[in-house]
């Protein structure tokens, strides 16, 4: 860890002021990646800027019926929130998926979003990696590749988002609030991670000055019937080789409306129009969730050492959306898949 | 292949060491002020300049636990966390558990169901155990099992660690 400053945010305004003045700066809240990022050297801050202190940890109910979470609610008070335990019990049990309780007891809901991939050139700067040192290469592609994706890499970086709480927010369709030296923006979750494409040192389209203030969940949270299904290496504390959010709007045996998101899978949450429109309107079955399946999967591509993950993925939609659909949802203690 | 270490390393020497800021924290109880600089952990402040050395470096990245304290009555992991950020916080460690000489009853609970081997862990587990019992989330063995999967024991003691943990949820319920 090099040498570096360290000041406080007295508001949301005086912490963008402090970050557009120093280009070096990063902001710091729960410090669960950033600071092993920087015992690692990978990044390299000259000064701190702590926001922990700032009063953006309230969930509110907004007028059109959903919730709105302050950026630096910890993740372990967002999955034990009455509300989210009722009315979003989807992404609660995302959340409980992810890291340990303590991690989740100092990890802040913005954080969440802006974590780093995990993916080992990254973190190992004895080699190249395109995200971490633009243009010096991907040494994943024909290197050890078990963890990384199988839709929309490139060529540049085929690294995957490590967040479990993410998947949930994409299929819950929620959207992003962040503050800026000009203007706030309420960005749409599925514009906020980006594919890697030639620019994989970008992980979002969050702008270097600008801050996460909240994230708003919209009314609807398919509280009946979804399931959070995190496959992994070991059965806790450990990253998704694939996660799947089903959520399904159930009317008898019919599917008036369905969500689908994947981890593991992609430098973003994998959301796909197409594979939740073909679940409209047909008969909740192994026939559809398939079918769903296939849609989702159509341009997968596995590396040497990860091709596994498309039957994977493809047994867990189907698995996934079958707990939805029988409003028995994965239990995140209790670890048999039924 | 480039040695991205060696290309950044300029950065370093260009910034100067910053002087070093006054915190309090309230350890187990006593007010303790100290100077840290802005990039000594939580960790370490404990350990290297408060003396209280049962709180455990094991993988100094958040992955085995054994750092674990309670910060604000919170469980967690000491080595990712500024000292500096925590100004003004209650910390307890694993010496501040037994009270007036007697062990904590998970302390107590550890040694009857011999929960431990190397016992470089149980530091960290005994605070992670504090912190479950407080947050009141876990009841059956696999919640248990579940929510203390933040901390390693390379002996293996899990079997026994669950089994002390649930004496202790019982002698406190």
């Amino acid at each position: 860890m090099i040498n570096f400053q360290y000041a406080r945010a007295n508001d949301v305004a005086d912490a963008v002021r402090q970050i557009a003045a120093d280009p070096t700066a990063k902001f710091i809240a729960g410090g669960t990646n950033l600071i092993d990022l920087m015992k690692e050297d990978v990044e390299r801050p000259t000064r701190l800027i702590d926001i922990s202190r700032l009063p953006l940890k309230s969930v509110e109910e907004t007028a059109g019926g959903g919730l709105r979470i302050g950026a630096l609610v910890p993740n372990s008070d967002l999955a034990y929130h009455p509300l989210i335990e009722r009315r979003y019990p989807l992404l609660a049990s995302a959340i409980l998926a992810g890291a340990s309780q303590q991690l989740r007891n100092m990890a802040s809901t913005g954080g969440n979003l802006l974590q780093r991939t995990r993916c080992y050139y990254f973190y190992d700067t004895a080699t190249p990696c395109n995200k971490r040192e633009p243009g010096s290469g991907c040494p994943a592609i024909p290197g050890i590749n078990r963890m990384h994706a199988i839709l929309g890499a490139s060529e540049a970086c085929i690294a995957t988002h490590p967040s479990d709480m993410c998947v949930a927010l994409a299929a819950l369709a929620a959207t992003v609030h962040v503050t800026g030296p000009a203007r706030d923006r309420a960005i749409a979750f599925a514009d906020f991670h980006r594919l890697p494409g030639n620019t994989p040192h970008l992980d979002t389209n969050l702008h270097a000055n600008e801050i996460v203030t909240a994230i708003e969940l919209p009314a609807k949270g398919f509280a009946a019937n979804y399931s959070y299904l995190k496959i992994r290496d070991r059965l806790s504390y450990a990253f998704a080789l694939v996660s799947i959010a089903a959520a399904l709007e159930l009317d008898g045996d019919m599917i008036k409306d369905a969500r689908l998101a994947l981890g593991g899978v992609a430098h973003k949450p994998w959301r796909d129009a197409a594979a939740e429109a073909t679940l409209r309107g047909k008969v909740a079955n192994r026939t559809t969730f398939a079918q769903a399946a296939d849609l989702l999967l159509r341009e997968a591509k596995g590396y040497a050492h990860n091709t596994f993950k498309i039957d994977l993925a493809r047994r867990g939609i189907v698995r996934a959306l079958t707990q939805a659909a029988q409003g028995t949802p994965q239990s995140q203690s209790v670890k048999k898949i039924v | 292949m480039t040695l991205a270490r060696t290309a950044a390393s300029p950065v370093a020497e260009a910034i100067p060491t910053p002087d070093k800021i006054r915190i309090v924290l309230t350890v187990n109880g006593v007010e303790r002020q100290l100077e840290v600089a802005p990039w000594t952990t939580l960790l370490d402040a404990l350990r290297d300049r408060l003396d209280l050395t049962g709180t455990k470096k094991g993988c100094d990245h958040g992955q085995c636990g054994a750092c674990t304290v309670l910060v604000d009555g919170r469980r967690i992991n000491s080595c990712l966390t500024l000292a500096v950020m925590k100004d003004g916080a209650e910390v307890t460690t694993v010496e501040g558990l037994a009270t007036d000489g007697a062990l904590h009853p998970l302390q107590q609970a550890f040694i009857d169901h011999d929960a431990f081997q190397c016992g470089y862990c149980t530091p960290g587990q005994l605070c992670s155990a504090a912190g479950l019992i407080a947050e009141g989330k876990a009841r059956t063995a696999d919640e248990i099992r579940e929510l203390m999967s933040g901390n390693i024991c390379r002996c293996g003691a899990y079997p026994n660690i669950v089994a002390a943990i649930k004496q202790a949820m019982g002698a406190r319920s």
